[in-house]
């Protein structure tokens, strides 16, 4: 058979994909960094490992510390504010005429004076929310002297105030109580007591409040610094248990698959009735069981019980890679040229196996924050003063109505630090999937 | 095939003995003793109370007895609740989650299914772009934020309306299942969801759809009857492992949902250290879940003869 230089001119190039495939397969982590997803849940990773390490010391609150006068508050700034007494005997003041008036209102204290009303032996004073329909609201007191100061739970809202005068008209409202909506200023005040109770230094009768950037819980505690505290816990145990029962099911996987025979098929069985247990309820099981002394965080008995339940999964992987591999050609040629069995391990089993590995080591790690969520939601994960995300959450749930920024702040939290792992997960599994491919052709 | 089957069941029977050797030492490892000072004020009344629960027999004579009565099926009697049976607290409670569980199930698998196919249909495109950020929402944002969330929405939308749509929390009629059951099978959604779409993907790609469509069937027909019933399939085969994750999610949603389910049931017997209803429980959704597994492996072996062949079809 005879060719023609024109025969040769036809034959298409091969097609770039084919040329790429020829080329060794990049490093793993080129690979990732070329995947922006990769990177932003990489950064995303990298700051809160961060700021639950650093975070303490970048920002120093101390998370039980409860500011008493800023009970689920919102944001605030660092703020000066005057200190009071905190039981002032205020002699009132003398109103001539007209009517009811108030004479200072801020949430610290309302201070309500009126005109006294001949033959009236005493006054009742209500209050109610404006908004509230018509009716007097709560009974505050009932006083002699006409004038009153009410320092009962006072948010920064407008009360309506009703005072009726008692033993010269009919029970109830009369055309003698007084009436008045007042709107309350927040106050820039804080009792004495508390400022003692909180070591606060006293600078000509004032004090600095520091600033509360996501603002405080319903005991009064900073958000932030319970949200990194709660980062600690949460990356403490997403860590930890994976790294702990990926690393004892790849020794165990690899014990059963390099050994074989009847111990192989033994420690499997085993392997299989733990994946039988119920996940959830055996971790529940396993924390009662293991049980906590006070001034314990519980985050030990966690651990413990989700590395003895979660270990089976990396086992059954290691295994199968082990058992493919011996059956291999190149592991026995290697065998065959004298190699040794720590010279397969290191060239041949750990370079495998490794990549397989860390990926599911970034699909616990979202697995077990979760899992450490959910306990401390229901009660049976971290002890309470030890914050966690989930207990946060769990307190923030019961004036979710009223406050909801005590639940969404840590529920945003667990949910950007599950999603940047799960994302980081599915990136590293997919730049797996390219060296893979790349790898076998 | 009654080879298998067999094997299947003994297998199961062994694994529900290990879950119950497992709940019963674990709880015996609690410390301390469930009898408070307020329930056994003298040594006496401890010494009867001890007697009555069998507590005073040493351990392995307990276990016995133990593994005695749950082959009879009898789990024995609450230590909070007097006189209450656990298996009463079951027979009452465990409708209840079922109930939830198998609504969830169903919610979960229709949106999964017909979410993952709109996903790949529009492979690329702005639906499958949504399809996939909610996907991603949804398993990262943990059920108790959801629920407590939907909650919240529940509440406003009544307050708006001016009239109770739907119920917040309880137990009733229909209305109280759909939000609670939306919430717990939320997470399973999105996860077959994700699966429906890359099994879809892989079917449009194959070469009986293409010769659907150079035999010129429509669009609608190829999807309906060759795309959606084979991508369909590896969906099925992963609704069993679903269920457990749907039976165990369920303790959260009946705790903040107020449903008298057995998951809160559970629950609160923990907080009250209530020992025989802790491990009633556990181990009667351990037999469960087993027995779901052994059900369904079962199925797929009848189905699938290939399984069958693996041996273990594990």
């Amino acid at each position: 058979m005879q060719f023609h230089a024109d025969d040769f001119k036809a034959l298409p190039a091969a097609p770039v994909e084919q040329m790429e495939a020829l080329a060794p397969a990049p490093p793993l982590w080129r690979v990732l960094l070329a995947d922006v997803r990769a990177v932003v849940a990489l950064v995303v990773v990298a700051l809160l490992v961060f700021s639950a390490f650093a975070g303490p010391f970048l920002w120093p609150q101390d998370p039980a510390r409860q500011w008493l006068s800023q009970v689920s508050s919102g944001p605030t700034t660092a703020r000066i504010v005057a200190v009071v007494e905190d039981n002032p005997q205020w002699q009132g003041a003398l109103v001539q005429a007209g009517q009811l008036m108030s004479v200072s209102a801020t949430t610290t204290s309302v201070k309500l004076a009126w005109p006294a009303v001949a033959g009236a032996a005493g006054y009742r004073v209500y209050r109610a929310e404006a908004g509230e329909g018509a009716g007097l609201g709560v009974p505050l007191a009932q006083i002699e002297h006409p004038w009153y100061d009410d320092r009962l739970q006072l948010r920064e809202r407008a009360y309506r105030y009703t005072v009726v005068p008692v033993g010269v008209a009919p029970e109830g409202e009369n055309e003698l109580s007084r009436r008045a909506t007042i709107t309350l200023t927040p106050a820039l005040t804080i009792g004495r007591f508390e400022a003692q109770l909180l070591d606060l230094p006293v600078h000509n009768g004032e004090v600095v409040l520091p600033a509360h950037p996501l603002g405080t819980d319903s005991l009064g505690r900073d958000m932030l610094s319970r949200v990194i505290h709660g980062a600690r816990t949460s990356m403490l145990v997403g860590l930890t248990a994976p790294l702990l029962f990926i690393t004892l099911g790849a020794f165990y996987g690899a014990a059963a698959g390099l050994i074989g025979g009847w111990v192989d098929n033994t420690l499997m069985r085993i392997a299989d009735f733990v994946v039988a247990l119920p996940f959830l309820l055996f971790m529940i099981l396993f924390r009662v069981a293991m049980g906590i002394e006070s001034g314990e965080s519980g985050l030990f008995p966690m651990v413990l019980a989700m590395v003895l339940l979660s270990w089976p999964g990396a086992a059954r992987l290691v295994r199968g890679q082990v058992l493919q591999l011996r059956g291999s050609a190149f592991v026995l040629s290697a065998r065959m040229a004298g190699a040794s069995n720590l010279y397969l391990i290191r060239r041949h089993l750990l370079p495998n196996v490794l990549p397989l590995l860390l990926v599911s080591l970034s699909f616990a790690i979202p697995q077990a924050i979760f899992t450490e969520a959910l306990l401390s939601f229901i009660g049976m994960g971290v002890v309470p003063p030890t914050p966690s995300w989930g207990s946060l959450c769990n307190e923030g749930i019961r004036s979710m109505l009223t406050h909801p920024h005590e639940l969404i702040v840590p529920a945003v939290a667990i949910s950007i630090a599950v999603l940047a792992f799960n994302v980081l997960g599915d990136a590293l599994s997919d730049a797996m999937d390219v060296q893979i491919r790349r790898g076998a052709q | 095939m009654i080879a298998y089957i067999l094997k299947r069941l003994a297998y199961g029977a062994i694994t529900i003995w290990f879950i119950a050797t497992a709940t019963f030492f674990s709880m015996h490892a609690v410390p301390g003793d469930p009898f408070n000072e307020a329930k056994a004020a003298s040594p006496q009344l401890r010494q009867n109370l001890m007697a009555r629960y069998g507590l005073d027999k040493p351990v392995t004579e307990q276990y016995l007895i133990y593994l005695r009565n749950m082959l009879r099926g009898d789990f024995g009697i609450s230590f909070t609740q007097e006189n209450r049976q656990v298996n009463d607290i079951i027979r009452e409670h465990f409708p209840v989650s079922a109930i939830l569980g198998v609504a969830a199930l169903l919610i979960a698998a229709t949106g999964g299914i017909i979410g993952g196919a709109v996903a790949a249909h529009w492979h690329n495109r702005s639906p499958d772009r949504a399809m996939m950020i909610a996907v991603v929402l949804a398993i990262s944002v943990p059920s108790f934020v959801i629920a407590a969330l939907a909650q919240m929405a529940i509440v406003r939308a009544n307050d708006w309306l001016g009239f109770p749509l739907l119920p917040v929390a309880g137990w009733g009629g229909i209305s109280h299942v759909w939000v609670p059951a939306l919430v717990l099978g939320l997470g399973t959604m999105a996860y077959l969801a994700r699966l429906m779409r890359s099994s879809m993907l892989a079917v449009m790609q194959s070469d009986y759809v293409l010769t659907a469509r150079a035999k010129g069937l429509s669009d609608w027909q190829i999807f309906r009857k060759h795309q959606l019933r084979n991508a369909m399939l590896p969906v099925v085969t992963e609704l069993g492992p679903t269920i457990a994750a749907i039976t165990t999610g369920g303790f959260v949603v009946e705790l903040i949902f107020a449903i008298p389910g057995l998951g809160r049931y559970f629950v609160q017997a923990i907080q009250q250290l209530d020992y025989t209803v802790i491990m009633g429980t556990t181990v009667f959704y351990g037999a469960f879940l087993v027995l779901m597994v052994v059900l369904i492996d079962i199925a797929y072996g009848l189905i699938d003869p290939r399984i069958r062949l693996h041996g273990d079809g594990r």
